[in-house]
């Protein structure tokens, strides 16, 4: 290049001409746009950017030009070769992009496909509903108290205050145990655990029993020979029927939601006095809000607290008790309590690994 | 029991415009559980009362009918009788007799519309009714005939039969006797609404003139009290009034004679059970004494009863006339034509009274209250009662003498302090409630002051309140007349608790993990037959038979507590299979049942007393062990085939594998040994031990007990016994070493018949601390390695704890290791 001021006469190198640098850089520029592949890209790229690639061979001429037109040269240079380089990676960066996705996409599968290799498991709702009962009465602070099934008739009966005549002893409401003066029944209750627990512990004592009990009801779709059931017991000085209801009614809103509350019907209990019935207020009830028969409750009969040699100008303490699968009956919508017992692996996967 | 409200309104002024349903909450609320509130006046329509004036018994049909012209005042005037023709199939009355007739138009209880229609090739023009057809009682042996002279035809019958009354059916808790009974329920609800009673006991007793009957108490634990009337020239023929049948069919009990209905009506009214002997059938005095060995008593239902020598019984010079307090005899019961009657009233020991129930099988209206007990002061009251109802309504003569003997228990004075119901409640009642509800319910209230010097009531309870006789038993009364609605709800603040047990803890776990690995929980009922142990293919003398028997099983064979969980699972295992569900892998965790070796009998402990340790000891040693075992059985695919390939039926392997999970989770080592024992496989048994101790077995089942409890083939099944794996405590952490690894294999030649486990075990010993992890990748046989031989294949990871191991020194403890395996076995490297 020359200009007519030029004070000396340039020496014209043709590989520098701004003409040739830009045919090289154009060229470039069109080969990487027609490599469709990372391969094909890289096969172009040492005719540009290469040892002997035009803008290299150009750049080594420049010492043959004049000393005052190098810099010009060797900015034009550079320029060429910067828009080649940025020409190269931006392609390269497209065809990455490209290959990546497709990549992704071929490895694409169909997500919907089932994968039930092992078949699941499942907890019994009649043990997981009993875990959390257990578990909201930990939260208050007791603890929890368990006994044998096959009981002595002392602790079932005799310590809680049945007379030796009470028709529940009989054979026709209690499985007994061979031979006929053994002494020993299948407990029809947990309150032998509160018994067990009054003599093993130091008062104050606040348990809950919960466990597998035994009545001789033939079977049906509301009555199993073998159910269980969920006892509460709290001993302490200044017992009062008022922490009865308060306790209760906790534990119905654990149960049963924020809005449920219990309601006392005087009754009668060999083992409490006084005593009542509980009612719970089941929000969900079918057919509508409403009271449902949950189980009894009263104040802990003086005649069992001397049986366990507690000092009842002392101590006074209240009992209640729960069936379990009664309470998984309503609260879930249960038909027929048979269901509890068979076994079928379809009723118990309904209810999962968790009581809700 | 069932009273009709009517006949409590008759004794106690309830508010007006109270709603049945109102009544029926103030009964609950007092402790009462309604069982029913059932209304009469379902009756629309026509209903009058009717005369049979003719009766044609037509024969052509398998049972008798009856065409019956019926007047039902059709006639223009009283003169004239126009009759109407009604078809009924029931043969219990006469030509003249007065009946309910439902017209054509009338809808009965159930919905049941009467209309005109043709049966039986009449024309049957309304229906003679039942008491039963009319909502009045359960009684339809037969229709309802009206006594003469209450009503004339053409009548309307809902007055008569009072079709605006409500039954009340309530049910009574064992400790309120006094509450079955018009009297007893009477008073409740004047408490309810504060009003007043008019006792149907409190009808002054007249002084008598000696003996009615000479009476001996010879058993007199089993007798307090026994009163005697007698009534004479009684009119056998006189019907039972109107009133007194209606109400009687409506508390449910069937009208017999004038006599026998009196003394039930006094029954309900007063509370005091009542029996009617037949003067002139009783021989000599009268006895009341327990019954001899071998005693017989034919009862009032034609039973012929042999008596036990526990038996409460009155005697007359024949022997026994009467099941004391359950049932009469036969042979001195009011005839039709008894003119002369001893009216019974008596108070039994209730303990006494419900032994001889549950002997003979033998529940009655009268042992229903003895077994509450009975007021004693008010047998004379309710033999007078009936004594003067035989005189209005029958004619009788009352004679002069009264037997009254025995010796009655009053209920005597208890002192309470006067806030106890408020300690008890939880509640500041207003000052003078506990005196007032008190004298409410009967009591006479003095106060008083203790010997501490704090305010107390002398309580002297009513003599039909024999269940009051403890401070607790005076506050459950204030408490309940108060109202259980009034007491606040406080929760306790209970000292901070430990939370579960570890072994509780460890229970959830187990069951968790078993569920995560695919087994479903189960809870089977644990009773069995011993059956189920010659299908386990059981040696005779093997452990598992001797179990704990029941002696009065639901069903007859199943009389045995298991003593494993594998009965109950294999049971559900088959149903879940005949259900079509082939792939199931089930678990329980459960207590099983361990009689001792030498029954221990248990011993007899006080109760009014804590018994001492010792005693406690050894009651508890008298119980069979009751461990917590758990068990799993499997059958069909443990993984299913599925797109991804074939699936993995369970095997042996699978159920060894449970018992690892189980004690993975409760943190202990299982070692497994070849086990043989029945009912698994003997050569797929295992025998799982934990610290060396044998603690269960896993495995296949064999297949004769496969075939016996038919099962599918290659079932598995574990059980172990949780109780015996120990409770892990603060378990140490491992160190980690931050060096790299060396990672080697070894493939190992040797005899096949080798366990795995020892091989393993000589690795680990061989390989020492470097040895870090080892794992078995292969196990191959084949021709080449020779007769009875096997490789195994392991990878074995080597790490120091303290630098980066070589692969010289990683090599070296790897040949020690193989040495080990080559000196216990012979083994070669491959």
């Amino acid at each position: 290049m020359s200009g007519a001021n030029d004070p000396y006469d340039p020496k014209e190198v043709a590989a520098l001409a701004p003409e040739t640098l830009q045919q090289a850089v154009d060229k470039a520029k069109a080969e990487f746009s027609a490599a469709d592949s990372l391969e094909a890209l890289a096969g172009v790229k040492p005719a540009h950017l290469g040892d002997k690639s035009p803008l290299l061979v150009a750049r080594r001429e420049i010492g043959a030009l004049p000393p005052k037109a190098r810099s010009e040269a060797g900015k034009r240079v550079n320029e060429a070769q910067n828009t080649v380089k940025t020409a190269f990676e931006q392609r390269r960066a497209q065809l990455e992009i490209e290959r990546d996705e497709r990549v992704l996409r071929d490895e694409a599968v169909d997500v919907t496909l089932p994968w039930d290799r092992v078949p699941r498991g499942a907890r019994h709702p009649v043990s997981t509903l009993s875990e959390l009962i257990a578990d909201v009465f930990v939260g208050m602070g007791y603890e929890v108290a368990e006994g044998p099934e096959v009981e002595a008739e002392w602790f079932n009966f005799d310590a809680l205050n049945f007379l030796p005549d009470h028709p529940a002893r009989t054979m026709s409401d209690t499985f007994h145990i061979a031979p006929a003066d053994s002494g020993l029944v299948l407990r029809t209750h947990t309150s032998p655990v509160q018994i067990r627990s009054l003599l093993d512990r130091e008062l104050p004592v606040y348990v809950v029993c919960p466990g597998r009990t035994y009545r001789t009801d033939e079977i049906d779709a509301t009555h199993l020979p073998v159910f269980n059931q969920v006892e509460g017991l709290a001993v302490d000085k200044g017992i009062t029927m008022a922490h009865l209801k308060g306790t209760l009614d906790h534990f119905a809103r654990a149960m049963f939601g924020p809005e449920s509350k219990t309601r006392f019907r005087p009754n009668f209990f060999p083992f409490t006095e006084p005593s009542a019935e509980v009612d719970v207020w089941f929000p969900e009830k079918k057919g509508g809000a409403g009271w449902v028969e949950w189980g009894g409750c009263g104040m802990v009969d003086p005649n069992v607290l001397r049986a366990c040699g507690v000092d009842t100008d002392v101590y006074s303490g209240f009992a209640f008790g729960m069936g379990i699968d009664r309470t998984l009956q309503f609260r879930n919508g249960i038909p027929d309590m048979r269901d509890m017992v068979e076994g079928d692996v379809r009723f118990t996967t309904a209810f999962g690994t968790e009581a809700e | 029991m069932k009273i009709p409200l009517s006949w409590l309104k008759s004794h106690v002024d309830v508010p007006e415009g109270l709603t049945p349903d109102q009544i029926s909450e103030a009964l609950v609320n007092l402790g009462f559980e309604v069982e029913e509130m059932r209304s009469l006046d379902e009756v629309t329509g026509p209903l009058v009362v009717g005369r049979v004036v003719e009766i044609e018994e037509l024969k052509d049909f398998k049972k008798p009918i009856r065409y019956c012209q019926v007047d039902v005042g059709d006639g223009e005037d009283e003169d004239t009788v126009e009759t109407r023709g009604i078809i009924c199939g029931a043969t219990n009355f006469a030509e003249g007799d007065l009946v309910v007739v439902a017209l054509p138009g009338a809808v009965l209880p159930g919905g049941f519309a009467i209309s005109a229609r043709k049966t039986y090739g009449r024309t049957s023009n309304g229906m003679i009714c039942s008491a039963r057809e009319l909502g009045l009682g359960e009684d339809h042996a037969g229709i309802l005939v009206l006594p003469s002279g209450e009503a004339s035809p053409g009548d309307d019958a809902a007055p008569l039969l009072g079709l605006d009354d409500t039954v009340i059916d309530l049910e009574i808790t064992p400790d309120r006797g006094y509450a079955m009974s018009v009297r007893g329920m009477a008073r409740e609800l004047a408490i309810a609404f504060e009003t007043t009673l008019v006792d149907p006991a409190a009808i002054g007793v007249p002084g008598a003139e000696g003996d009615a009957h000479n009476v001996h108490i010879e058993a007199e634990d089993g007798c307090s009290r026994f009163v005697v009337r007698r009534v004479t020239g009684l009119d056998p023929t006189s019907p039972t009034p109107w009133f007194m049948r209606r109400r009687l069919m409506l508390a449910g009990i069937r009208s017999i004679s004038l006599a026998v209905d009196v003394t039930n009506y006094v029954m309900l009214e007063t509370g005091q059970p009542m029996h009617a002997f037949d003067t002139s059938s009783v021989k000599g005095n009268l006895v009341v004494r327990r019954a001899q060995p071998g005693e017989k008593l034919t009862t009032l239902d034609d039973v012929e009863r042999v008596l036990d020598p526990d038996d409460m019984v009155i005697a007359d010079d024949t022997g026994p006339i009467s099941l004391a307090g359950v049932m009469g005899g036969a042979s001195t019961e009011v005839r039709p034509d008894s003119t002369d009657i001893l009216l019974e009233a008596a108070v039994w020991d209730p303990p006494s009274i419900a032994r001889a129930v549950r002997r003979h099988k033998l529940p009655s209206e009268a042992s229903r209250r003895f077994e509450r007990s009975v007021d004693p002061a008010l047998a004379p009251a309710a033999a007078e009662r009936a004594a003067q109802l035989l005189r209005e309504h029958g004619e009788a003569r009352i004679q002069p003498g009264r037997t009254d003997v025995g010796r009655p228990e009053l209920p005597g004075p208890v002192l309470m302090e006067i806030d106890l119901p408020d300690r008890v409640a939880g509640i500041n009642y207003p000052r003078g409630v506990t005196a007032r509800r008190l004298s409410q319910i009967g009591c006479t209230v003095e106060v008083t002051t203790t010997t501490a010097g704090r305010a107390a009531v002398v309580v002297t309870p009513p003599t039909w309140r024999p269940d009051l006789t403890r401070p607790a038993d005076l506050v459950e009364e204030v408490l309940r007349l108060e109202g259980y609605h009034t007491i606040p709800s406080v929760l306790p603040a209970a000292p901070a608790g430990r939370g579960l047990t570890p072994s509780q803890r460890r229970r959830r776990a187990v069951a968790r993990t078993l569920a995560d690995v695919g087994y479903v929980e189960v809870t089977p009922m644990t009773f069995v037959s011993p059956e189920t142990w010659d299908a386990f293919g059981l040696p005779e003398d093997d452990v598992r038979r001797q179990t704990v028997k029941v002696l009065n099983p639901l069903e007859a064979d199943r009389d045995e507590m298991t003593t494993t969980l594998l009965p109950g699972l294999l049971e559900a295992l088959a149903r879940n299979v005949s259900r079509g569900i082939r792939d199931v892998a089930l678990f329980h965790v459960g207590q099983v049942v361990l009689p001792k070796a030498q029954q221990v009998p248990v011993p007899e402990l006080a109760t009014d007393r804590r018994p001492t340790d010792a005693e406690i000891a050894t009651l508890k040693a008298a119980l069979p062990a009751q461990p917590v075992h758990v068990g799993v059985v499997l059958t069909g695919n443990r993984q299913r085939p599925g797109w991804w390939g074939k699936g993995e039926p369970a095997t042996w392997a699978d159920a060894i594998q449970a018992a690892h999970d189980v004690a993975a989770v409760a943190g202990v080592e299982l070692t497994v040994q070849a086990g043989s024992l029945m009912p698994w496989h003997p050569g797929r048994c295992a025998e799982l031990r934990v610290g060396g101790f044998p603690v269960g077995h896993a495995g296949e089942l064999h297949p004769k007990v496969i075939e016996a409890l038919g099962l599918p083939k290659r079932t598995c099944a574990m059980e172990l016994d949780l109780d015996l794996l120990p409770l892990q405590k603060h378990r140490p952490a491992p160190k980690v070493s931050p060096y790299p690894p060396v990672l080697l294999d070894a493939a190992l030649v040797l005899d096949a018949a080798v366990p795995v486990a020892e091989v393993t075990e000589a690795l680990k010993s061989g390989g020492g601390a470097l040895l870090e992890d080892l794992h078995l990748f292969d196990v191959y046989t084949g021709e080449q390695l020779g007769e009875g031989k096997r490789s195994l294949a392991y990878s074995l990871r080597f790490r120091a704890p303290d630098k980066t191991l070589t692969l010289e020194e990683a090599t070296a403890a790897k040949e020690a290791a193989v040495a080990v395996v080559s000196e216990r076995f012979g083994a070669t490297l491959r």
